[in-house]
C-alpha cells in the first residue's frame, strides 16, 4: 500500500484549521495501550502491598510486606517495609556473619593474632581496606606518608611511640604535632648555626665552632622538647633528631648539606602545627584493634 | 468544555495546563510537610542536635555552591551497608533541615561528602584545595588555590542570614527568639544564631580557630574548611540506640 493511499483511510479529529488544515487521528499501537493499562493496574497492586497513600499525619503502610530485624541492642523489631529497615536486615546479617570470626579477635592479643598465620592474615586484610579509605589520604596508600607533611609509617621512626597501646592512643584520640615559630625568638644567624648543629647529629659537620654555637642554642631553646641528646621525646612527639630519617624537614638522601640545613631553618622558622583527627567515632572498638595490628605492622618493629 | 474551546483560548489552556502538571508534585511533596515522621526528632537531652550553621560556616556553604561542588560531590549517605562501611552512617532528613537549598547533590564523581566533617585536618584541607593531586595522587578534583588568596567577604553576613530566616531557619534577631534558641539549641549555639551579633562571631569563629592557617587574613579557605569540619558532625549517633532512626520511616 503506498504511503498516499494509507493516509487516506486514517481517520480525522474532525477540526478544520484555517479551512482546510485537518488533524490525522492515529490510534496508538495496541501492544502500547495494554502497556498502559498493566503499569496502572501495577500502581493500584503496589497501592496496597506497599507504604504509598498520605493519610492525615501518617500514611499507608501496605499489607504482608512485614521486615524483620534485630537491633545491636537485641531488640526484635517488627515494621512494615522501609528501606531503612532493610537496611538494619543488612547490617545484622553481616554482623552474624562474622561474629565467630570477629568474636575470635577480641579475646586475641596483639602478639597472639601475630603469631598466628591465618588470623594475622585476616586481620591485614580487614584492616588494610579500612586504611584505603579513611587513612590513605594522608598517610597515602600503603602507609608511605609525604615527607614533610604527613608521617610515613613504613620507616623506622616513630614520632608518637610505635608499641601497640601508643599506636591505638594515636589512632583513638588523634594527635597534634606542635612546634613554636621561632623566628621572633632567634636571629639569623643563631637559626643557622642551630640548624647546623641538628644536622651534626645525624651526619658529623666539620666547623666546631658552629657546632658548639648551636649546641648552645639548642640545650636552652630545643632539648625541653627533643632532649639534650636529640633523640626527641614520643611523649610530645618530638622527632628524632639523631637518624637520618626526616620526619618534618623536606630532606632526602640525595640533597647537599647546603640544601638540608634550608630544610632544617624553615621548619624552626616556621614551626609546626599539624594534627591528626580523632577516629574513636568513625571505628569501632574490633576495627581499631586491627588497624592498630596493621600499622604496627607496616614499620619495622624497634 | 469543548476540546476546541481549550485549544482556542490560550489563557485557559495555560490556566489548565499548570493544574494538570502541578499534580505530580502536589501529591508527591505536599504531604510530605503534614507527615510527623518525615522530619526525625534528633535530640539529646531535650537539646537539639542539628542547628543551623554559625556565620563563618554558612559563608562556606554559600562558596561551597558558588564553586559547584554539589555537581561532583553529594551529601547524601544512603541506607545501604556498603555505603555505611565508607562514609559513615546514613544520612537523615534532620541533618538537611536547616540547608535551603539542601546539598543532596545526584552525582558522585568525587566522594559524598555528608560526614567528611573530621575525617581530615584542616591542614589537610587547605593543602587539598589548593592542589588535591599533592595528598591524593589519582584525583581529577581541579585545584582551588584562589580560597587563599582572597579575603572572605562578610560585610553582608547578616543579610545573609535575614534571608534564609525568611525560609524557616531558626535565626534571631529578637530578644524572644534569642531566647527560644537558648532553649532548644542551648546559649552556645544560640548566641552563635544571632544576627545582630553576626559579624562579630563571624570574626571570632576564623581567628580562634584559624582554619586555613594564616593568622594576617579571614580568607575564603577559612570559611570552607569550617563548614567542611562541621559537615555531619552535629548528631552524635552513639546517643542513640541502633535501629532509633528506623523506626521514622
Amino acid at each position: 500500500m503506498s504511503k498516499e493511499k494509507k493516509s487516506q483511510t486514517v481517520q480525522t479529529t474532525g477540526h478544520a484549521w484555517d479551512g482546510d488544515i485537518q488533524e490525522f487521528n492515529n490510534p496508538l499501537p495496541t501492544w502500547w495501550i495494554w502497556g498502559f493499562y498493566i503499569t496502572v493496574v501495577f500502581a493500584i497492586v503496589y497501592w496496597f502491598l506497599y507504604p504509598a497513600w498520605p493519610v492525615g499525619d501518617s500514611y499507608t503502610k501496605g499489607m504482608g510486606n512485614t521486615v524483620e530485624y534485630t537491633t545491636k541492642e537485641g531488640e526484635v523489631v517488627v515494621t512494615h517495609w522501609t528501606t531503612r529497615a532493610l537496611y538494619q536486615k543488612e547490617m545484622q546479617a553481616a554482623r552474624e556473619q562474622q561474629a565467630v570470626q570477629l568474636a575470635k579477635y577480641s579475646k586475641l592479643s596483639f602478639d597472639e593474632i601475630k603469631k598466628d598465620d591465618a588470623m594475622r592474615a585476616y586481620a591485614i586484610s580487614v584492616a588494610k581496606v579500612l586504611f584505603a579509605d579513611n587513612c590513605a589520604a594522608c598517610h597515602q596508600p600503603g602507609g608511605a606518608g609525604l615527607i614533610s607533611m604527613y608521617p610515613s609509617l613504613v620507616d623506622d621512626d616513630w614520632i608518637w611511640g610505635s608499641d601497640y597501646k601508643q599506636i591505638e592512643t594515636s589512632i583513638r584520640s588523634g594527635r597534634k604535632g606542635v612546634m613554636p615559630s621561632f623566628s621572633k625568638t632567634l636571629n639569623e644567624k643563631q637559626i643557622d648555626d642551630v640548624a647546623y648543629y641538628v644536622l651534626n647529629y645525624s651526619s658529623k659537620q666539620n666547623d666546631f665552632a658552629r657546632v658548639k654555637n648551636g649546641k648552645e642554642i639548642f640545650n636552652t631553646n630545643c632539648a625541653a622538647c627533643h632532649t639534650q641528646k636529640g633523640i626527641g621525646n614520643i611523649q610530645l612527639g618530638a622527632a628524632n633528631l639523631t637518624d637520618k630519617i626526616w620526619t618534618v624537614a623536606g630532606i632526602t638522601a640525595k640533597m647537599k648539606d647546603k640544601d638540608k640545613i634550608n630544610s632544617i631553618k624553615q621548619v624552626i622558622k616556621n614551626g609546626i602545627a599539624r594534627e591528626m583527627p580523632g577516629w574513636e567515632n568513625r571505628f569501632s572498638d574490633l576495627e581499631i584493634k586491627m588497624l592498630t595490628f596493621y600499622v604496627n605492622e607496616l614499620g619495622s618493629k624497634q | 468544555m469543548k476540546h476546541e474551546t481549550i485549544e482556542t483560548h490560550a489563557g485557559i489552556l495555560i490556566v489548565l495546563t499548570l493544574i494538570v502538571i502541578s499534580i505530580g508534585g502536589l501529591v508527591e511533596i505536599l504531604p510530605l510537610y503534614f507527615i510527623d515522621d518525615t522530619v526525625e526528632e534528633v535530640k539529646v537531652d531535650g537539646i537539639e542536635s542539628v542547628r543551623p550553621y554559625t556565620p563563618l560556616e554558612l559563608r562556606g556553604r554559600d562558596l561551597y555552591q558558588r564553586e559547584g561542588c554539589y555537581t561532583c560531590h553529594s551529601q547524601m549517605i544512603r541506607p545501604f551497608r556498603d555505603e555505611k562501611l565508607r562514609y559513615g552512617h546514613y544520612s537523615l532528613a534532620a541533618e538537611s533541615k536547616y540547608d535551603h537549598p539542601f546539598q543532596w547533590g545526584s552525582k558522585r564523581t568525587g566522594p559524598d561528602l555528608a560526614r567528611v566533617g573530621g575525617k581530615y585536618s584542616n591542614e589537610w584541607h587547605v593543602q587539598h584545595l589548593v592542589n588535591p593531586r599533592s595528598t591524593v595522587k589519582e584525583s581529577i578534583m581541579p585545584n582551588y588555590g584562589w580560597f587563599l588568596e582572597n579575603p572572605l567577604q562578610f560585610n553582608d553576613i547578616a543579610d545573609r542570614m535575614r534571608a534564609l530566616k525568611l525560609v524557616g531557619v531558626p535565626y534571631s534577631e529578637t530578644q524572644a527568639e534569642y531566647e527560644l534558641n537558648i532553649k532548644n539549641f542551648g546559649k552556645e549555639v544560640a548566641n552563635q544564631l544571632d544576627i545582630t551579633q553576626a559579624e562579630a562571631n563571624l570574626i571570632e569563629q576564623a581567628v580562634s580557630k584559624n582554619y586555613d592557617g594564616y593568622i594576617a587574613e579571614i580568607t575564603e579557605m577559612d570559611a570552607m574548611v569550617a563548614y567542611l569540619q562541621v559537615l555531619g558532625t552535629m548528631v552524635d549517633f552513639k546517643q542513640f540506640d541502633d535501629g532509633y532512626f528506623a523506626t521514622f520511616r
